[in-house]
């Protein structure tokens, strides 16, 4: 069995699916790291998906658009992101619970008005929504192993990765981005010197639901065709143990989204070689836990070197 | 009318708290362009709440600001800033991770398209260090520069952003005095070029030394205005504290007997591996003060967490009476009888919303003396904090008030009084009387120089050479995580001597440094 699980690693169509799959946790890991850097974590980026994935599948299929199916998606991840950024700065919740209200809403809320939209409460069978086109690479799809590998992927998994050098010239080459930074670090010293901390702390959230929502929206026009009760399957948490994990730099945080990306493709395809489906699902779990345990043991070392 | 000389005027200004505390009473408060002057006043008296109105932090209830003739309405530190006036605070407003550059130019970015031109924040820091003659490195990321210069990058800060008008808060609190000398320089050269400086201290000498004019404050009132020159430190401190206040302090001759803290070749490298304490040794005796001198930042801190368990070192011992602390916790230390006055005392020292009267037992509520059964004995414990709160002149409406209400110098009386109540054989002072008032500097002192000669041996960490120079009976320099100098006593030392060795500029031999280890 390991001669087969070898084989199926070394794979095309294997390494093609780690792209795919990462996809989602890649966006709402970047939502993660834009936050974060501006001091507010945002804890609803599973709720937002969902948000994300209906309303993408709503749209497109009233609008008959994938194109602006997208559109409302990302709207509405804006909107849902600003929300929680009303709830911690304006009401001054707490940021996590106004995070967890968005979950559970997330979560309740789509299938209520997917069952409104569609009369239907488990999957949006009804909806003729549209899906994300998929891009062959000229010529790249045409070298042996990397083509297969590399073309004909979802749009929008490209531009995951795209997202991840946008974030990061955002960050490092930026106003914006030095007002971020400023603002997630000190905001004392932002204030001093005239930055508005609570505008920088919307925009960051606004960015950050634009990220997710392109995410819910993959999930729901791309990596499926169409919505499902709890399709993002704690996809928002684990982009959080990603960004965790890349400490919050654009780039480490691609390379843990990979590795969860990995984990989840791995689970995929165990099930074929006939593991218990129930132990195979839970392997990008124990290796969100594993890898926070190995996160959180070499920062308590250095924590503990910490004074202040 | 308007007189143009006058940069910054404040009449009449009143500020009263929502919860009702009056911390300014109709102050008339006016500082002439291109002068140097001084607010003085005991902490409580007003000045930085007079002062966060001046820069935009609060509005006056009532009263109104003029500034170069023209009646202002300051909302924001921004609208402050626009009218020419800049801050530099006590606790600096820098963001560490961030370039010196990019902090002087955070929220007026020069850019090229949509992106940062970090070149022309480096040549606008460079422009204007030269300018003002403010050395910086641009390129430094905040966290690795000297106090010295992070206070040079927050002056810039201002001046980048057109401040003529000055507000420096304590100022000379972090520096060494060679420092301090070049401050003083560079501010004098600013008003040369016709800045105005506001200077807060607590320092008598400083604002002898440097200021033309002076507004004391006592009580959220304002006690006048003074030629600098035709005031004595006598008179200043008559004025802000409403008596003469006896800046020496008495005592004996120390006779150290047997060693109760003893701190051997201890090496440390913190998280990003700076080396900061390498190969420390020194003992502690009965009966006497031994005082640590350095800039802030070269090992002090790193060895107070240390000798309390809250950092391990990498390697050496420490021993009190014999017993090795590393390891034990912080309720096995302090049964062997060790007290401690942290430097940051709203942090380590004190729980700002828990009551004056929780304050004072919290090191001993388990004791039977104030339990009865699973229950407290309330009365027990009223009785205690009430003589602490008597015998310790804690200025308060009860022992039921919250702690973070009170003034920062009685906050540190509630701290004091429960660290030298249990009977302590060794009090690790770090910085015990900064930013409070005279009244309180000159109490707890006393305190300290009679419990040592009652047989307690006390280590002091203080960034106010005056004050280990002061109280300390011997004394050793830290600089770069070392012991560079010892002196067996402290009453023959100058300011510079102790500035060349504080800076690097000079150490002593080995032996010379090694008699502080009794073994």
């Amino acid at each position: 069995m390991l001669n087969q699980l070898i084989g199926i690693i070394f794979s095309e169509t294997f390494v093609f699916s780690i792209f795919r799959i990462t996809t989602p946790i890649l966006f709402a890991a970047l939502a993660a790291v834009i936050a974060e850097r501006a001091g507010v974590t945002n804890i609803g980026l599973e709720g937002i998906m969902m948000i994300s994935a209906l309303t993408g599948v709503i749209f497109s299929a009233k609008l008959q658009s994938a194109w602006l199916g997208l559109l409302f998606a990302i709207l509405l991840g804006v909107l849902t992101a600003l929300m929680i950024g009303f709830f911690a700065l304006k009401l001054k919740t707490d940021i996590i619970l106004a995070g967890i209200a968005v979950n559970m809403l997330g979560n309740g809320g789509t299938i209520f008005v997917m069952f409104l939209v569609s009369g239907d409460r488990g999957y949006s069978a009804n909806l003729a929504s549209k899906v994300m086109p998929a891009i062959n690479i000229p010529i790249l799809q045409n070298i042996p192993i990397l083509g297969k590998i590399l073309s004909g992927h979802n749009i929008l998994t490209y531009f995951a990765f795209i997202c991840v050098l946008l974030v990061w010239i955002l960050l490092y080459k930026t106003p914006m981005g030095l007002q971020i930074r400023a603002v997630g670090e000190s905001p004392n010293a932002a204030d001093s010197v005239g930055v508005s901390v609570n505008r920088i702390k919307y925009i960051a959230l606004g960015l950050s639901g634009a990220l997710a929502g392109m995410g819910g929206a993959f999930m729901s026009m791309g990596y499926m065709s169409s919505f499902n009760t709890n399709m993002t399957a704690g996809r928002g948490f684990i982009a959080l143990a990603a960004e965790a994990m890349g400490r919050a730099e654009p780039v480490g945080t691609m390379l843990t989204s990979l590795l969860f990306g990995f984990a989840d493709a791995l689970a995929n395809n165990m099930q074929s070689l006939g593991l218990p489906q129930e132990l195979v699902a839970m392997t990008p779990y124990v290796f969100t836990v594993v890898g926070l345990a190995i996160y959180a043991a070499s920062t308590l070392k250095k924590n503990r070197k910490k004074l202040e | 009318m308007a007189d143009t000389n006058i940069a910054v005027l404040m009449k009449g200004i009143t500020k009263v708290y929502p919860n009702g505390i009056a911390a300014n009473q109709s102050v008339d408060f006016s500082v002439n362009r291109g002068e140097i002057h001084a607010l003085m006043g005991e902490n409580g008296a007003g000045k930085s709440t007079l002062m966060k109105m001046l820069f935009g932090l609060e509005q006056p209830t009532e009263g109104e600001i003029i500034i170069n003739g023209e009646p202002v309405s300051l909302t924001s530190p921004t609208v402050a800033i626009s009218k020419g006036i800049g801050m530099v605070h006590q606790h600096f407003m820098l963001v560490p991770s961030l370039t010196v550059a990019e902090n002087i130019v955070l929220g007026m970015e020069p850019t090229k398209g949509a992106f940062i031109d970090y070149a022309e924040a480096v040549r606008i820091t460079k422009e204007f260090s030269e300018k003002y003659n403010l050395h910086v490195e641009p390129d430094a990321k905040v966290m690795d520069i000297p106090v010295g210069m992070k206070q040079k990058v927050e002056i810039l800060k201002a001046l980048v952003r057109g401040a003529k008008i000055l507000i420096l808060d304590e100022p000379t609190a972090v520096l060494t005095s060679q420092e301090t000398a070049e401050l003083f320089k560079e501010l004098i050269h600013f008003k040369e070029q016709g800045h105005t400086i506001i200077f807060i201290s607590h320092k008598l000498k400083e604002i002898k030394q440097i200021t033309d004019r002076m507004t004391i404050m006592r009580g959220g009132k304002s006690m006048g205005v003074f030629n600098t020159a035709d005031v004595s430190e006598q008179d200043i401190s008559r004025l802000m504290v409403g008596r003469d206040v006896v800046l020496k302090v008495e005592k004996e001759k120390a006779e150290p007997t047997d060693t109760v803290l003893k701190v051997e070749d201890v090496h440390y490298e913190n998280e990003y591996g700076k080396k900061m304490l390498n190969g420390v040794s020194f003992t502690v005796r009965k009966g006497e003060i031994l005082g640590i001198a350095g800039v802030e930042g070269n090992g002090q801190r790193e060895l107070v967490s240390m000798l309390f368990d809250m950092v391990p070192p990498d390697s050496g011992t420490i021993t009190v009476e014999g017993q090795t602390v590393t390891g034990k916790g912080q309720s096995f230390i302090r049964e062997l009888g060790v007290s401690h006055i942290p430097e940051d005392r709203m942090t380590y020292g004190a729980a700002g919303t828990a009551s004056i009267e929780e304050n004072l037992i919290s090191d001993r509520f388990e004791k039977p003396a104030f339990n009865k059964g699973l229950l407290f004995d309330m009365d027990a414990i009223h009785k205690t904090s009430d003589q602490l709160i008597q015998d310790y002149l804690i200025l308060c409406r009860s022992g039921k008030q919250q702690v973070k209400m009170l003034s920062g110098g009685n906050i540190q009386k509630v701290v004091v009084a429960r660290e030298f109540s249990c009977d302590p054989k060794l009090i690790i002072a770090d910085q015990p009387t900064r930013g409070i008032d005279v009244g309180a500097t000159e109490f707890i002192r006393k305190k300290l120089v009679e419990l040592s000669r009652n047989g307690a041996a006390v280590l002091l960490v203080s960034a106010d050479l005056n004050e280990v120079m002061e109280l300390s009976d011997s004394l050793m320099v830290f600089c770069g995580g070392e012991i560079v100098a010892y002196f067996e006593d402290t009453s023959t030392l100058s300011d510079e001597e102790m500035g060349e060795y504080m800076l690097g500029l000079k150490r002593q031999s080995p032996e010379e440094i090694r008699r502080v280890f009794h073994a």
